[in-house]
């Protein structure tokens, strides 16, 4: 392109370059400025996980010897599980494998994982198949009149 | 490496026959080439909707238990959600201002004129699904406002006769404004109509590379008594210009997203009072607000439907101009057409202002 003015003069060179500069260094927080926020909002937030640190799972009267019972703990599921015994134990449901939801075996009185058959015992030990860690145990206190008490699942 | 690829591409796209059509294509340089950049903007604008668009869809959930909510967690926990969807609103409310412009301005310019007919009718289309993207989006919130506005609009649809009580059903999922419409508003919003609009968007601009811009006539007619108009290179001055504009765009873009965010209302009740003050967006409020003064019978027909065949009619004055103004081409500027025009937009302002006032 033709410069204007006086192109002989070193003077006119410069400003050209500066301008080019200037128009450069626009552009590039002008992108930036694209990115960051872009970037920022691609990222999911942390989920406002309600800080669940109790629930009530049901009447006791409910849950049968040698039986376990899927519930809702906060967004994840726990199992409360009865053994043989009358005992209540409850856990967090969710495999320390791949996440997914375990089940109560009755025939083995046992901790399922159907996804890649890991097992666990009633005191969610890993015993058996790929689980990699014990399932995280809650404490499970009854409360309420004898008869009609409530199982009240708190994580520990 | 590059000069390779280049090569490479060239033998099986033959990119030389394109890179010749740009280095050969030039702009006409007059005092009306202002004019040529409002389409250009608009097309930006247009990027910046689908962009913007395509962000809030990862987050966004069309039902109507979850809509408000999602909205809420965008522009409340998402970083940024609330920048995205700020411009997402302005800028669709910008597009629309800037397609009324450039179609005012080809219009006072003659640029539908023969052969630039079907430029014309693309454009026109497009305006008209541009306002069909408007009339979608402003449910997707699912707050009060746009789903009182959007009872009332879809009802002004049922008021078309004969085909009216199916349209209004059809554009409802329903009998009434549901969860049902939202879904449909959704799929209408970034599937149906996104579609539609590149479809036309593609041959707009195609018939605008391959017939080249319009010269105004009082331009045409200098050229034709011996005088040359200049012209500038379609690459890189032209192009460069429309960026520059584009850059421009997206100040006034981003200034009115950072400083007049976008309200999010209240959810939506299908059983609480119509609030006070309820009215469409600007673009539909000149129609809205004469719909309301029309009295009720006019010589024994509905007020309303009479109200809504005189817009299906001006809508299609206005999509057929280029075939109903023939004398255009022979350089006879009518001057039916001039007033027309004056009269439409001083319409639109007048009716603007005062629908906002009355509310």
């Amino acid at each position: 392109m033709p410069s204007h003015g006086r192109p002989t003069e070193p003077d006119a060179i410069k400003r050209r370059t500066f301008l080019d500069m200037v128009l450069g260094v626009g552009f590039v927080s002008t992108a930036l400025s694209f990115v960051y926020p872009l970037w920022r909002y691609l990222i999911p937030p942390a989920a406002a996980e309600p800080a669940t640190n109790s629930v009530v799972a049901g009447k006791a009267t409910a849950f049968k010897a040698n039986s376990g019972t899927i519930v809702k703990f906060g967004s994840k599921p726990a199992i409360v599980v009865r053994t043989p015994d009358g005992e209540f134990r409850a856990f967090s449901a969710v495999c320390t494998h791949l996440d997914c939801t375990v089940q109560f075996k009755a025939e083995t009185s046992q901790i399922w994982c159907a996804c890649h058959n890991g097992l666990y015992d009633l005191g969610g030990s890993n015993i058996s198949g790929p689980p990699p860690r014990p399932l995280e145990r809650f404490t499970v206190n009854l409360r309420g009149e004898p008869g009609q008490e409530d199982v009240v699942v708190t994580r520990a | 490496m590059t000069q390779q690829l280049y090569a490479w591409l060239d033998q099986r796209l033959d990119l030389s026959a394109l890179q010749h059509f740009i280095a050969e294509k030039s702009v006409p340089v007059h005092k009306h080439r202002v004019w040529y950049y409002m389409g250009g903007i608009t097309l930006f604008l247009v990027g910046v909707q689908v962009f913007t668009g395509i962000l809030l869809l990862l987050y966004y959930r069309p039902s109507a238990d979850e809509a408000f909510e999602s909205v809420k967690f965008i522009v409340s926990q998402v970083e940024f959600g609330w920048l995205i969807r700020n411009i997402h609103s302005w800028s669709a409310n910008l597009l629309i201002f800037m397609a009324f412009v450039h179609l005012f301005s080809t219009l006072f310019l003659r640029s539908y004129r023969k052969p630039r007919e079907l430029t014309w009718v693309t454009g026109v289309l497009l305006l008209f699904v541009m306002m069909g993207f408007g009339f979608s989006g402003y449910l997707l919130p699912w707050n009060e406002l746009a789903f009182f506005a959007t009872k009332v609009g879809t009802g002004i649809a049922g008021a078309v006769p004969v085909v009216g009580d199916f349209t209004m059903r059809f554009l409802r999922g329903g009998d009434d404004v549901t969860g049902a419409t939202l879904t449909r508003f959704y799929g209408l919003h970034v599937a149906i109509l996104p579609a539609i609009t590149t479809g036309i968007l593609g041959v707009h601009l195609l018939l605008i590379q391959r017939q080249g811009m319009s010269v105004p006539p009082s331009v045409e007619k200098q050229e034709k008594s011996g005088a040359t108009i200049p012209q500038m290179p379609f690459f890189p001055h032209y192009v460069l210009h429309d960026l520059m504009w584009w850059y421009v765009a997206l100040g006034v873009l981003a200034a009115l997203a950072l400083f007049l965010p976008w309200e999010i209302g209240k959810k939506a009740d299908a059983f609480a009072v119509v609030p006070p003050g309820i009215r469409p967006e600007w673009y539909f409020l000149a129609m809205f607000q004469v719909l309301k003064l029309l009295p009720a019978h006019i010589m024994g027909v509905e007020g309303e439907m009479l109200g809504v065949l005189g817009f299906g009619l001006a809508a299609m004055v206005l999509l057929f101009l280029p075939f109903l103004d023939r004398g255009a081409a022979e350089g006879r500027s009518s001057r039916l057409v001039t007033i027309g025009g004056v009269i439409a937009l001083a319409y639109m302002l007048v009716f603007t202002i005062y629908g906002y006032l009355a509310a």
